[in-house]
């Protein structure tokens, strides 16, 4: 039992540099992931093509390869161009491909929570005199990171599990402090286990949490009145 | 004083507006009446540009809206929607100053200080701190019409502003239309409240089929009704 303990005491030493990771992706995730959501809303065609194509081709390609191109692939091909590069830690490619990949997915997210706000809204706001921008930020913007926040939880949970194939590319997470562990002691079922104890310790109670969320925030809604009929003549003179 | 000349507006396969022009004097209510389907709130919705009208112009103290001056004119022009469209995300207070603090550059205790007293007008001071979700149809009607007059507009339209009450509600926001309309506001309501029609308005416009079948004061429509279509109209909604 005690080589168990070991065992996830050891992922638990990667978990803080994991962790780093995840919510440094996050961030950047969101903020990126905002500007591609109102690119491909946005009435230029250029962007809308542009934000769709970058966010299709990191959703089509697996984490792992964007990790490995970043970190392995980008300094060999500027080395052959004479261009003396490397990665000085190679925390930073991890932190960027992480980042850039979520904010592919993020924009997905946000795009569906600025859709789902009421139109009605959005025009009362125009009818008042507001700029686009401050319809955005004041009135939009808002609504919209409400609704999607239980998704972006559950986008940081799929990040914290993505981010182990960074122990691929150097990065001394969780999986990778379990297989350095391994390769000197051969505990190999307690290694891997351990590391699996510490991602569920951390992500269960995440979702969990989206999933009290989710209640909460759709109690919160008040029930949508079916569209009013326009009837004819309703009433006449009262 | 609001001048539309010649408005006409498109959809994929309907001419839903066709030529309609009006003009509304400062303190004047026009009515606009007509069956549903009618364009008339189209037409009203082509004043501010929520649709941009497909041909003709519209003149707001002779000056002529275009895209560029449009933020300015339609912090002139407010609205009450059908559907109350208040901002969820705000409290009744917050709805009230979010466009004098932002459009019109107000300060807050000023905003917050002109909210508290219109809230008064429309007798709902004691909800300055609830969201929208927590009110009945009838105060988010009362709290859209305070909305609209925050920005000290020189003239308010509204789109068919009771017909999503309940029935009991409605009198509670024509109460507040009268009252407005008593003090000599501008209004442009389109409505199927004949009653209230007949009563404020100054004039009523009759549309049918996107055009101004007929219009004159409200006693000349109600009371005597001229063309075919609006008596049909008349007898239909009237018994």
């Amino acid at each position: 039992m005690a080589i168990y303990l070991k065992g996830v005491m050891v992922a638990l030493k990667g978990l803080p540099r994991t962790l780093q990771v995840s919510a440094f992706a996050l961030v950047v995730g969101i903020v990126l992931g905002l500007f591609l959501a109102l690119a491909k809303m946005s009435g230029s065609k250029v962007l809308k093509v542009l934000a769709s194509v970058y966010i299709e081709v990191i959703r089509s390609t697996p984490m792992i390869a964007q990790a490995l191109i970043m970190a392995y692939g980008v300094p060999m091909i500027l080395q052959s161009k004479g261009i003396n590069f490397k990665w000085g830690n190679l925390l930073i490619p991890a932190l960027i491909v992480c980042g850039l990949n979520s904010a592919a997915y993020m924009a997905e997210v946000i795009r569906s929570g600025i859709q789902a706000i009421d139109k009605g809204q959005i025009e009362a706001a125009h009818s008042l005199g507001m700029s686009k921008r401050q319809v955005n930020m004041l009135i939009v913007l808002p609504q919209a990171f409400k609704i999607v926040i239980p998704a972006l939880v559950n986008e940081l949970v799929t990040l914290i599990k993505e981010t182990s194939i960074l122990a691929y590319v150097g990065v001394v997470e969780v999986i990778r402090s379990a297989q350095l562990w391994n390769a000197t002691t051969f505990e190999t079922f307690p290694a891997y286990v351990g590391a699996a104890v510490v991602y569920f310790i951390v992500c269960f109670p995440m979702s969990k949490g989206v999933q009290y969320l989710e209640k909460r925030l759709s109690a919160d809604k008040p029930v949508k009145k079916s569209e009013t009929e326009k009837s004819e003549g309703k009433g006449g003179i009262r | 004083m609001i001048e539309a000349k010649n408005i006409h507006k498109h959809f994929t396969d309907l001419h839903a507006v066709k030529g309609v022009s009006i003009t509304v004097k400062d303190g004047d209510v026009l009515s606009i009446i007509g069956p549903s389907g009618s364009g008339k709130s189209t037409f009203l919705r082509c004043l501010n540009h929520l649709e941009t009208p497909d041909g003709g112009e519209v003149y707001v103290d002779g000056e002529l809206v275009t895209e560029d001056n449009l933020q300015n004119v339609r912090a002139k022009m407010a609205m009450v929607f059908q559907n109350f469209n208040l901002f969820d995300n705000l409290t009744v207070l917050g709805n009230i100053t979010v466009a004098p603090i932002h459009v019109r550059k107000q300060s807050k205790e000023e905003a917050e200080k002109r909210a508290m007293e219109l809230l008064k007008l429309v007798g709902l001071e004691e909800k300055a701190h609830v969201y929208p979700r927590n009110l009945s149809g009838g105060q988010k009607q009362r709290v859209a019409i305070a909305r609209a007059l925050a920005m000290d507009p020189e003239v308010i339209l509204f789109d068919e502003p009771t017909s999503a009450l309940d029935p009991e509600m409605v009198g509670e926001v024509l109460e507040v239309m009268k009252k407005l309309a008593a003090s000599g506001m501008t209004m442009l309501v389109v409505t199927h409240e004949m009653g209230f029609a007949r009563e404020v308005s100054d004039e009523v416009i009759f549309m049918d089929a996107g055009e101004i079948v007929e219009s004159g004061d409200s006693e000349e429509i109600f009371g005597n009704p001229k063309t075919e279509r609006l008596k049909a109209f008349l007898n239909k909604v009237l018994k």
